[in-house]
């Protein structure tokens, strides 16, 4: 790396003009753009903590313009002085938060464990079921992702009220699983095709079978494939909106419905509706600043050979 | 064997059980049927690994996935085509009933649907500027910067949050047409009154604007993978040959990039024909109907008027539509990529 970055220098500096131009051209743009990806952020957390007044008045900066103050936070029962205090609001809250929780982390493990399992058969195995062979297979898996949810919204509906699914968080996380099973797939394939066969070939040589070999010694190797499958699926699934809005009424709402319903009706409290936005991002933030590299890599797989 | 007897049996068993349940309506409801589709599986996987032994095995990598999806996809699938045929609207009471193509006729009159299909052919034009806008933040992120994972983490930020939150962060609250901030600074930069919903050619652009910045990123991500793969001794014997940073762009990074670059626009092509939430929660459609996509209208058609029958075969039709439009997209995506280089 650092010839590289020598030699990049060496012939720059030929011309420090335009290379000064060209830096603060690049750390120009680089800065406008972060400002647009944060500003809308740094606008939401704000606004939770804003009173009436300074909403209206478009009053930017804390301690400056406005003094903060827990409005926001006190109308979710999150504020420091209510958080000891019952609250329905944040008992309704919470079970939303929780319904999230479970519908997106259920969805995930199921996809990635069946997921897994047929990518991992898709690499290694020739398949025949009737006239299908694997190339079929797989495009029969990954066109799932063409399909619209619109599609499939309406015949659920009905299907899932004669079965008695509907408003259930076990009836989401069917929904939502085969709603990621085709990028867990196609993750996972790009992940086994990477991992050589003569590992498993030694494996079994030594005496393990086939799942032996799959789980002592593929799945080691494959883990980190799965750890960004596993949080691209969970993005997904708890940002998805469709199907939720459509399929629960009251008991397995999740946080975007909750964050949806509150926005429709008339004279919007906006500290409690930012609050209510800040709390359904921030899982996500986190989870986006800290595991960054994994989603990165499930992103990428197969885009580039 | 007689393992293997037995589990055959117990398979057969529950298929007669499975047909049986199916047929009587003797539950209150229809669940017992999935509970014996999900024994039959399990028995078929014994059944597979005992009579075909390593094959089996084999197949049992496969088959939870298989069954899985055909259960999910294929069956409502096939219902969806027959509920498309009926008249059924869930807030009357005379229930179900079969009327041939009366939905499909309706349909091809629909100046509202008609309107959604041409919004989704806009929405998707959109692509194209938000591809410009990606592959320039790329070339940004992987110039020789300082503090590049940072850059990479905020830019990144936008596709973690979800479109309803940002709906609301942004359509409702920036664009706030009486103090929200980018009202405030459309009407510094001249504009008198920056409505940004309630004309149909703006409120399009808004949208567009507001899933470009949470889907940007995507697209992003994937070119500055492409970028980075790209070996550097081509772009340094292109420097040696006396190329400028332009014409090394042009001749030498683009043609390289266009594999990416396909395959992100076919991605993101075919999350844009997704494209609901947005429209649902910041206009539901409005100016009059003017920002739809087919999945809100399709959405308000169930919600406002239970109209179950119709709106399913909309979203038929649509399907349709969109499997002729991918397959097309794909077979002209390779030929060209073939042809440029």
């Amino acid at each position: 790396m650092s010839v590289q970055t020598t030699e990049y220098v060496a012939s720059e500096i030929r011309s420090p003009a335009s290379f000064l131009a060209s830096r603060v051209f690049i750390y120009g743009a680089l800065a406008f753009w972060a400002f647009i990806c944060l500003f809308p952020i740094y606008w939401t957390i704000t606004t939770s903590f804003k009173t009436a007044v300074d909403v209206t008045q478009g009053h930017l900066i804390p301690f400056v313009d406005f003094q903060p103050d827990w409005k926001g936070w006190r109308s979710l029962g999150l504020s420091p002085d209510s958080i000891f205090q019952t609250s329905t609001v944040r008992e309704e809250f919470l079970k939303r938060f929780m319904n999230s929780v479970i519908t997106s982390v259920g969805a995930s493990s199921l996809a990635i464990v069946i997921g897994s399992l047929a990518a991992y058969g898709l690499t290694r195995y020739r398949y025949h079921f009737a006239w299908f062979k694997n190339e079929d297979i797989s495009f029969f898996f990954l066109s799932q992702l063409i399909l619209p949810p619109v599609v499939l919204a309406l015949p659920f509906l009905v299907l899932y009220r004669e079965v008695g699914l509907l408003d259930t968080r076990v009836g989401l996380i069917l929904l939502y699983t085969l709603m990621v099973l085709p990028i867990v797939i196609w993750i996972m394939r790009d992940q086994f095709n990477s991992i050589p066969v003569e590992l498993e070939e030694a494996a079994l040589v030594d005496g393990l079978s086939i799942w032996g070999a799959f789980f002592r010694i593929v799945m080691p190797i494959a883990l980190p494939g799965m750890v960004a499958a596993f949080i691209l699926a969970m993005v997904l699934c708890w940002n998805e909106y469709f199907f939720a809005a459509l399929l629960t009424s009251t008991d397995a709402k999740t946080i975007p419905v909750m964050v949806a319903s509150q926005t429709g009706s008339q004279g919007i409290n906006w500290w409690s509706m930012a609050a209510l936005a800040t709390a359904a991002i921030a899982p996500l933030a986190v989870i986006g600043i800290a595991l960054e590299r994994y989603l990165i890599m499930g992103m990428t797989a197969g885009a580039v050979k | 064997m007689s393992v293997a007897t037995l589990g055959l049996l117990s398979m057969i068993a529950l298929e007669i059980l499975y047909k049986g349940s199916a047929d009587t309506i003797g539950f209150e409801t229809w669940r017992p049927v999935v509970y014996a589709y999900v024994l039959w599986g399990v028995a078929l996987g014994i059944g597979q690994v005992l009579t075909r032994g390593e094959d089996g095995q084999r197949a049992l990598f496969l088959l939870p996935a298989l069954l899985f999806t055909i259960a999910m996809v294929i069956f409502p699938t096939l219902f969806g085509f027959y509920i498309a045929l009926t008249d059924w609207n869930l807030s009357s009471f005379s229930g179900r009933r079969f009327n041939g193509l009366d939905n499909f006729w309706q349909m091809l009159g629909d100046p509202y649907y008609r309107n959604a299909l041409f919004n989704m052919v806009l929405y998707v034009l959109a692509v194209a500027v938000e591809y410009v806008i990606a592959f320039g933040l790329a070339l940004l992120l992987n110039a020789q910067i300082r503090a590049r994972k940072f850059f990479r983490v905020v830019f990144l930020m936008p596709l973690m949050l979800s479109p309803v939150a940002v709906s609301w962060m942004i359509g409702k609250s920036l664009m706030e047409y009486r103090f929200g901030p980018a009202a405030t600074l459309a009407r510094h930069l001249g504009w008198e009154n920056p409505a940004f919903f309630s004309d149909p050619i703006t409120a399009r652009i808004a949208i567009m604007v507001l899933d470009a910045w949470t889907f940007i990123p995507f697209m992003m991500i994937m070119l500055l993978a492409g970028l980075q793969a790209m070996s550097r001794e081509v772009l340094e014997a292109a420097r040696v040959d006396g190329a400028n940073a332009w014409q090394t762009f042009w001749q030498v990074t683009f043609p390289l990039m266009l594999p990416v670059s396909v395959t992100a626009v076919i991605l993101r092509i075919i999350f844009k024909l997704k494209l609901a939430d947005i429209i649902i929660t910041v206009t539901s459609g409005g100016p009059g109907g003017a920002t739809d996509s087919v999945s809100s209208f399709i959405y308000r058609e169930y919600r406002d008027r239970s109209n179950v029958g119709y709106g399913t075969m909309l979203a038929m039709a649509y399907l349709v539509i969109i499997v002729v439009f991918v397959t097309w997209l794909l077979k002209f995506a390779n030929r060209f990529v073939r042809n440029v280089n």
